[in-house]
């Protein structure tokens, strides 16, 4: 079999450019399926348990799909769950947006809304230069519009609820902001990417882009926030956080049980 | 269909692929035949609606060489996928021809695949098809006085809703 690596007829620069982004994305939604599949079975209402289940598959499925294209473009032996699960705790590369636990219901709706509209902004950003992936992220886009209507009517809902639950929801957008912008940080050979029209256009114009909608949504709320554009320098923590390093220990308890058990 | 192309796609996935051997080489059935196969084949949660009619087939190629099946998955993350291509591969395997089947990205698939006959199969068996919001009707009783409590079912292709008239909870297939 022809690797992609070899078929993809990428140069050096921009398949490692391509790796960084792929590895980028597959970790965000890799992580934050983990972090909100923790709801399973104890969410607020039973519509909660099964839509947070329903979503927490869907980005693990779009995490899977992307390991399997950037064990295709590295062809280095490690396949998809090799990626996903063979690695320590410090070389995940997700957002410091995901570094968070999953908070209390206030905390997790704040950073799906967060994160929703920013991965639709930065999927919005994929062009057709490697057909692999914008094939798949012309599917995925179709699959995530639910989730970001699935965050927006909660929003909503605790901003216009006043009390406790608005006092919580604009607590956790605040405490989550400065880390937000980090899933539109530009990625390392960003250039190269555009040059080869993997990316339609910088992360700086996704994030923009992203900034001016999440304001349009918060604002008629009555909800400010500070938004500042990140780099690819403080995308990742060097040292993840406690919260972090206890779901790694969840997610790859089984497979460190048996390595290379088949099921 | 060319190897080259396939491994060009997120069908690289692991596992993405199954060939099955043959030992002897009959006269090549037709796409027809192969086809009326497929329509047997569903996925395991509804079997009622074949793979066929739910649009899941892009492509099937029957040639001297054997039989190519390239699938869209419904959803990226459906975890029935490797179900139905192992049930595909099991199918087809009385014809005895090298069979591979493989599920591809190369278009999306889209609820708007589903043939009126799968339409009117999930309406029977209970599920409301794809359909905007004010036209979504309770599949047991007809009735359009229908509310959605949940964009998310108890699958990934699936929402929940409530018949304000028969008094019913129902599931309808997403549009997507």
């Amino acid at each position: 079999m022809t690797p992609t690596s070899v078929m993809s007829g990428l140069d050096t620069p921009t398949r490692s450019a391509l790796a960084g982004l792929l590895l980028a994305m597959a970790d965000d939604d890799f992580v934050i399926g983990f972090s909100d599949s923790e709801w399973t079975g104890i969410a607020p209402i039973l519509e909660e348990d099964v839509a947070m289940s329903s979503i927490a598959q869907d980005e693990l499925g779009h995490a899977k799909v992307l390991y399997e294209l950037l064990a295709g473009l590295l062809d280095d032996g490690r396949d998809a769950d090799a990626l996903a699960y063979d690695r320590e705790p410090e070389a995940y590369r997700h957002a410091r947006l995901l570094d968070h636990g999953r908070g209390d219901w206030a905390t997790t709706i704040a950073r799906r809304f967060l994160y929703d509209t920013a991965d639709a902004a930065r999927l919005a950003s994929i062009g057709d230069g490697w057909p692999p992936l914008a094939e798949l992220v012309a599917k995925i886009r179709r699959e995530e519009r639910y989730h970001v209507m699935h965050a927006l009517a909660w929003v909503d809902r605790l901003a216009r609820a006043g009390g406790e639950a608005r006092t919580r929801f604009a607590a956790a957008l605040e405490a989550l902001a400065p880390d937000a912008p980090t899933v539109l940080a530009a990625p390392e050979g960003e250039a190269a990417l555009l040059e080869a029209g993997i990316l339609a256009r910088p992360m700086s114009a996704a994030f923009r882009g992203w900034r001016t909608e999440v304001f349009g949504i918060l604002g008629p709320l009555g909800i400010t926030l500070a938004l500042e554009a990140a780099t690819d320098a403080t995308r990742h923590r060097a040292t993840p956080s406690d919260d972090f390093r206890w779901l790694w220990g969840e997610f790859t308890s089984v497979r460190r049980s048996d390595p290379g058990a088949s099921w | 269909m060319a190897v080259g192309r396939v491994h060009l796609g997120p069908s690289l996935r692991s596992g993405g692929f199954l060939v099955s051997g043959l030992a002897t080489r009959p006269a090549p059935p037709d796409e027809g035949a192969v086809r009326e196969i497929l329509r047997g084949v569903a996925d395991p949660e509804i079997p009622s609606v074949s793979i066929v009619d739910l649009g899941m087939v892009e492509r099937l190629e029957v040639g001297p060489g054997g039989i190519e099946v390239e699938l869209l998955p419904t959803f990226v993350g459906c975890p029935a996928q490797d179900f139905i291509r192992d049930a595909v591969i099991e199918a087809l395997a009385p014809l005895g021809r090298p069979t591979v089947v493989g599920y591809s990205f190369r278009v999306p698939w889209t609820s708007d695949r589903i043939t009126a006959a799968g339409r009117a199969n999930l309406t029977a068996a209970g599920f409301a098809p794809p359909a905007e919001p004010r036209d979504v009707r309770c599949p047991r009783c007809g009735s359009g006085v229908v509310v959605r409590d949940s964009y998310f079912g108890p699958t990934q292709c699936r929402s929940l809703w409530y018949c304000r008239d028969c008094r019913q909870p129902f599931e309808a297939f997403k549009p997507i």
